[in-house]
């Protein structure tokens, strides 16, 4: 298990240093700093070993997170801690700073004694933390008996993701569906790999203990359904989509969605990620990028770019941007396009095309003449993809909520008066076109 | 409030400051002083002289204060274990408080200070605690008898804890059980042989309930536990399976790992024709592609696992090939990854696009990953013969990049394909010698020279392209010198009346690298300090296989040449050494190069690291003529002088005959002195394995190596390498295995072996380490003939 957990600055100065375990000494903060932070060359691995030591780390802007052990750990657990780290602290004072972090010193050395005990990762769920573990001291001490073991009983519970007697005047839920599509096309246009990773992200502001079910179109769930009435089958088989595979918050039922396909749960109070999932089939590809690179002798190169956007004309794209990389011996380039605005950035190698809103089903054009000092340098450029960034106001996966119906037996609030909001937004992930 | 301020305290005088502050009326002021004890502990300085005035604040009913002074004494406590006793009534108190979270804070902090006199008090408490009525002081409880353990072993098992502890698998609070869980298996980690775990398909079916209800993290330790597991057939097998499935759906990628590995293990059990056999193996890849959106350090952590997945399994991933596509982002450590998965599911299938998209990677910046791009084109060769040809095209377009290390791996790699397929792709030498004069890395030089040497009849000039390599000779490394020897000869062997001068001005150039301090005659160098390998690479040539497989069941190597004509007057002597039921003879084949009549033989050894020294004198009965050979058998015996050589295995020999004494020196394989009756008794072995300091261990690896576990065992036994035990852990195949030296040397062994891996981990303990090496030059030679 976990012997030991330090955080350092960029400056390899150690913040938090807490040791678990007998076999993990000072030497060990140290050996890290020394092989690691101050390391002459770029770190290859986040797992170092150091003289019969594994050291994992992670890093948060300039803040280094890692844990040591002599032991053979589970190393998935220990970076899924490590993140987990990341998120209770975050969610106690925000960014992840050494500002914040030496302001906090005492609270997170509250934290990881609690949610690590002699390295074994405990309760880490910040709704349940934050019941006895607070900025303000410490609150159990004028805590009644009774609400003592209520946090206690959480904290070990069933659903230690929410504590009892949460009263809302107004009902409310959101649901987001985010999704990255990502995408690797050749230059002759043939998709290479796509796919979609998205995330069903809840805010919940409900009473009480509500018992949640969500549904989507999943191909599997529709046509499950769908045996009794052939008519409904053929209109809703097409809009329904195959799900790759999925993930969920801990607060779902895993052994009912594996047995019945259906998504209950009672949710988290405040925001959560409910799920996430990937596609890779019937993908829409918002925007397809058509290359066209020319060498004109051994210091110019002629570029041409064309892209398109490919979903309902009703619907607006917007921050679209196209980076376009150029060779290293550049010395000027010259652009035109028909529409935004596209400037060479020297220092980031790359032409960047800047387009505020674009409607479905158009075209768009930038040509670029780029100048290259001669080199003798044998290397070739290696043409680094041309990638895109953009956000659409749909699920490029196809996929669409069914409903989200919320039960809560001892309160008296039906499904009708929550008031449910949702929205789906599509960005892009990596989205490149090989040139 | 910002707490920052602590960190700044650096002026003189401040321990002083901070007792007279610690010793403060005012609760706050103390606080704020504990604050800044705490924040020169985690800066590293020394603030154990403040500890008996911290632990006067540990009386307080403010819990914040109270956490900080705990966290003082598990820092400081083992430094003064005697002040810390005056800790030990607060701990006793705070384990009766009415406040559940004071009661387990107290068991945790206990259970942390490793102080033999403290731990004697905290026996009672925790008694208790592990029956509380509350669940979060359980939970708690259970973890601090794994420390408690970790502390104090024996009053662990003197106290009954563990029976507590097992029954505590029963409770009614799913987090409860998943700690006990957690602590059982680790106190069962150091006790291999008690049946701690005592798993049985009741206490299995506890433990999967409480798997749908405890934390993310309690899951995993509950899924970690069941793959130490062994159903007892194949129908628990499936039902185990089919709870553990739902888990595979979990945000948590450690989960999903867990409950993978639990998987992979129990389909061991499951017949193939059974219907959810199928079903399973198709559950099992989608969730594995998701865990490459994870975090760059979970893909990393991820990949290697599927790398170890697909080597078992290859079906299960066969046709998510795309997936491990690289991504012009990703971090370094991912992609040399995925770069290793691509090759393992490179099939006729899909090697079009898998060749598509390693030559895009052989132009990208980081030098590791092109390096390894290419070597990834010629495995593509090597795997999948279709292919070969489209790779060769590949590698030559990315030679004609002139890209120095690109091409550099690639003539290393075309080397590896024209071994496997002899006489196919020679029409690319001429490309290939272009670029003669950019290779600097001597791997390449020598795949070059390799391959000038190999096909010398087809190039006109061969003879010149070797000459240029003469001329630094004495710079080269021992490889480049040692292949460039190889192709000369070989070439001289082709065209023997053109280049008869090359050959002696290599012959003459490689005697030179004497090394003085060796104390050997001049002539004698050469053959030492590049013996074996020399003798390897002329195997290629001559046919020299006559004495594999005979007598015993031994390993003999083929004989090779250890005194070549040139060096001793028309005499030309090879040999190999052998061992038969207890006895070691040197084989010994004596050639008459010369033109005069041979007799008078005789054979004598320097003292060496063994005492080998020839039992009999050399039997050579009739007159050698010129260009006869005559075969002999040297008996040897190991009570002769002993001196210890480098390298350990070095033999430095002196044949006499009428026309002059010659010296040369050979290495012999350490096999031949492992004695018959080398095999330890298995608690003996448990014993002195544990007995020899962790220091004289030694890994290595064993590598392309396709045999199982059987027939290693087997092989190894005719050698006198003996297998005491056997076990399976986690689907690899452990040998425990012992051999002795003719000196008394024990050797003890752990041969690690994967099925489906052709590498095995070889770890050696001997009290002698210097011999570990060899040992393992012996496993080497006995596993791969």
């Amino acid at each position: 298990m976990i012997g030991g957990l330090f955080i350092y600055n960029h400056k390899g100065e150690v913040l938090i240093s807490r040791v678990y375990r007998d076999d993990i000494g000072r030497n060990a903060v140290d050996a890290f700093r020394v092989n690691v932070i101050h390391a002459r060359q770029q770190v290859r691995s986040p797992v170092t070993n150091i003289a019969r030591t594994s050291f994992f780390h992670v890093k948060r802007s300039n803040i280094w997170l890692a844990a040591v052990t002599k032991q053979n750990v589970n190393a998935a657990m220990v970076f899924e801690f490590l993140y987990k780290m990341c998120d209770v602290m975050a969610a106690y004072f925000g960014k992840i700073s050494e500002e914040n972090i030496k302001n906090n010193f005492v609270l997170i050395y509250e934290l990881l004694d609690e949610i690590l005990d002699f390295g074994y990762p405990q309760n880490s769920e910040t709704g349940a933390l934050k019941t006895f573990i607070t900025q303000q001291g410490i609150k159990s001490q004028v805590l009644t008996k009774e609400e003592q073991s209520q946090i206690t009983s959480q904290v070990t519970g069933q659903i230690g993701w929410r504590r009892e007697g949460i009263k809302y005047r107004r009902n409310e839920l959101f649901l987001d569906v985010l999704e990255s599509v990502n995408l690797l096309m050749s230059p002759q246009g043939q998709v290479l790999s796509a796919h979609v990773s998205g995330r069903v992200v809840m805010k919940s502001y409900l009473s009480g203990m509500p018992e949640c079910k969500f549904g989507m179109n999943d191909k599997i769930v529709i046509e499950k359904q769908g045996k009794g009435t052939a008519d409904e089958t053929s209109k809703s088989g097409k809009q329904s989509i195959a799900i790759d595979d999925c993930t969920f918050h801990q607060c779902v039922r895993l052994s009912k969605f594996d047995s019945e396909r259906s998504i209950s749960f009672i949710p988290p109070d405040g925001e959560f990620e409910l799920m996430r999932y990937r596609t890779t089939k019937d993908i829409i590809l918002p925007f397809r990028v058509i290359p066209l690179v020319r060498e004109v002798g051994r210091t110019k190169l002629e570029v041409k770019v064309v892209i398109k956007s490919n979903f309902k004309p009703s619907l607006l794209a917007q921050k679209i941007e196209v980076r376009i990389p150029t060779p290293l011996n550049t010395s000027g380039v010259q652009v035109i396009c028909m529409k935004g605005k596209a400037k060479y950035k020297a220092s980031e190698n790359a032409i960047v095309w800047k387009i505020k809103r674009m409607a479905g089903m158009k075209e768009s054009q930038i040509s670029a003449e780029i100048e290259l000092l001669p080199t003798n340098d044998k290397k070739k450029w290696a043409r680094p993809p041309i990638s895109m960034n953009f956000e659409v106001p749909f699920a490029p996966s196809g996929l669409k909520v069914r409903y989200l119906k919320v039960f809560e037996p001892k309160l008296n609030y039906s499904d009708h008066d929550v008031i449910k909001w949702v929205r789906y937004i599509g960005r892009s992930g990596i989205y490149e076109t090989r040139c | 409030m910002t707490d920052s301020k602590y960190f700044t305290t650096t002026k003189k005088g401040e321990i002083f400051e901070l007792k007279a502050e610690l010793n403060s009326d005012k609760k706050e002021k103390k606080k704020e002083a504990v604050k800044k004890v705490i924040a020169s502990m985690t800066v590293g300085k020394d603030v154990s002289a403040l500890f008996p005035d911290v632990v006067n604040c540990m009386q307080t009913d403010n819990l914040e204060l109270k956490k900080l002074v705990y966290l003082y004494l598990m820092n400081y406590a083992k430094s003064q274990p005697d002040m810390a006793i005056m800790a030990v009534n607060t701990f006793v108190k705070d384990c009766e408080d009415p406040n559940p979270l004071i009661r387990a804070l107290a068991v945790r902090t206990m259970g942390c200070i490793r102080v033999d006199k403290i731990t004697e008090y905290l026996c009672e408490p925790l008694r208790k605690c592990l029956k509380d009525e509350d669940p979060y002081v359980r939970k708690t409880a259970a973890v601090c008898v794994a420390k408690l353990h970790d502390i104090n072993a024996q009053l662990v098992e003197d106290q009954g804890f563990l029976d507590t502890l097992k029954d505590l698998i029963s409770d009614s609070n799913p987090m409860v059980v998943a700690n006990a869980v957690a602590a059982l298996s680790e106190i069962a980690e150091s006790h291999p042989s008690s049946n701690l775990l005592d798993l049985n398909p009741q206490s299995i079916n506890k433990l999967l309930t409480a798997l749908n209800e405890c934390t993310e993290w309690g899951q995993i330790f509950i899924l970690d536990c069941l793959a130490n597991y062994t159903p007892k057939d194949d129908r628990e097998a499936q039902s185990i399976c089919e709870r553990v499935t739902p888990r595979l759906s979990h945000a948590n990628s450690a989960v999903v790992l867990s409950a993978v590995k639990v998987l992979m293990k129990f389909m061991e059990m499951l017949s193939k024709d059974l219907d959810y056999y199928g079903t399973l193996l198709k559950k099992l890849a989608p969730p594995l592609v998701t865990l490459l959106s994870a975090e760059p350090e979970l893909q990393y952590v991820a990949l290697r696992n599927i790398n170890l997945i697909v080597q078992k399994r290859p079906e299960i991933l066969k046709h998510e090939m795309k997936v491990f596509f690289v991504k012009y982002n990703d971090p370094i450590y991912v992609k040399l990854e995925k770069l290793d998965i691509m090759i393992r599911l490179a099939s006729q299938a899909n090697i079009a696009q898998v060749l598509a998209e390693l030559k895009e990677y052989a132009t990208e910046v980081d030098v590791d990953f092109v390096r390894k791009a290419v070597r990834a084109i010629g495995r593509c060769a090597i795997k999948v013969e279709q292919s070969a040809e489209r790779c060769v095209s590949t590698l030559l377009d990315l030679i004609q990049t002139k890209v120095n290390y690109v091409v550099q791996e690639a003539i290393v790699v075309i080397k590896d394909i024209f071994r496997k397929y002899p006489n196919k792709y020679e029409s690319v030498i001429a490309t290939l010698c272009e670029n003669l004069d950019s290779l600097d890395e001597p791997e390449a030089r020598a795949a070059m020279i390799w391959i000038v040497g190999e096909y010398a009849e087809r190039i006109d000039n061969a003879d010149e392209l070797l000459e240029s390599f003469l001329e630094g000779f004495h710079d080269e490394s021992t490889q480049v010198q040692l292949q460039l020897l190889t192709a000369i000869v070989k070439l001289f062997l082709k065209k023997p009346t053109e280049t008869q001068e090359l050959v002696q001005q290599v012959l003459s150039l490689a005697t030179q690298i004497g090394d003085p301090s060796f104390g050997a005659p001049p002539a004698a160098a050469v053959p030492a300090r590049l013996g074996a390998p020399i003798s390897s690479g002329l195997s290629d040539l001559f046919d020299l296989t006559s004495g594999v497989g005979t007598l015993s069941g031994s390993y003999v190597a083929p004989k090779a040449v250890w005194l070549p004509a040139m060096k001793a007057k028309g005499l030309e002597i090879s040999g190999t050494f052998t061992r038969q039921v207890g006895s070691i003879s040197m084989d010994l084949q004596l050639t008459n190069k010369a033109l005069q009549v041979m007799t008078d033989f005789a054979i004598q050894f320097n003292r060496n690291s063994f005492g080998l020294a020839p039992a009999a004198p050399l039997q050579v009965h009739a007159p050698l003529s010129p260009n006869q050979t005559v075969e002999t058998s040297l008996p040897l015996n190991t009570v002769g002088s002993v001196m210890k050589m480098e390298p350990l295995n070095n033999l430095q020999v002196a044949v006499k005959n009428n026309i002059d004494v010659f010296y040369f020196s050979t290495l012999y394989p350490l096999h031949i002195l492992f004695v018959e009756d080398g095999k330890m008794d298995r608690q003996m072995f448990l014993a002195t394995w544990k007995d020899i300091p962790n220091e004289n261990e030694a890994q290595f690896q064993i590598r392309d190596c396709a045999l199982n576990a059987e027939t290693v065992s087997s092989k190894l036994q005719s050698s006198n390498i003996f297998t005491i035990a056997k076990r399976n852990v986690e689907g690899q195949d452990m040998l425990y295995q012992s051999l002795k030296l003719t000196n008394g040397i024990w050797v003890l062994a752990e041969l690690r072996i994967q099925p489906g891996n052709t590498s095995f981990m070889l770890s050696l303990k001997c009290r002698a380490p210097e011999v570990s090496q060899h040992v393992y030059q012996a496993y080497e030679t006995i596993l791969k003939n």
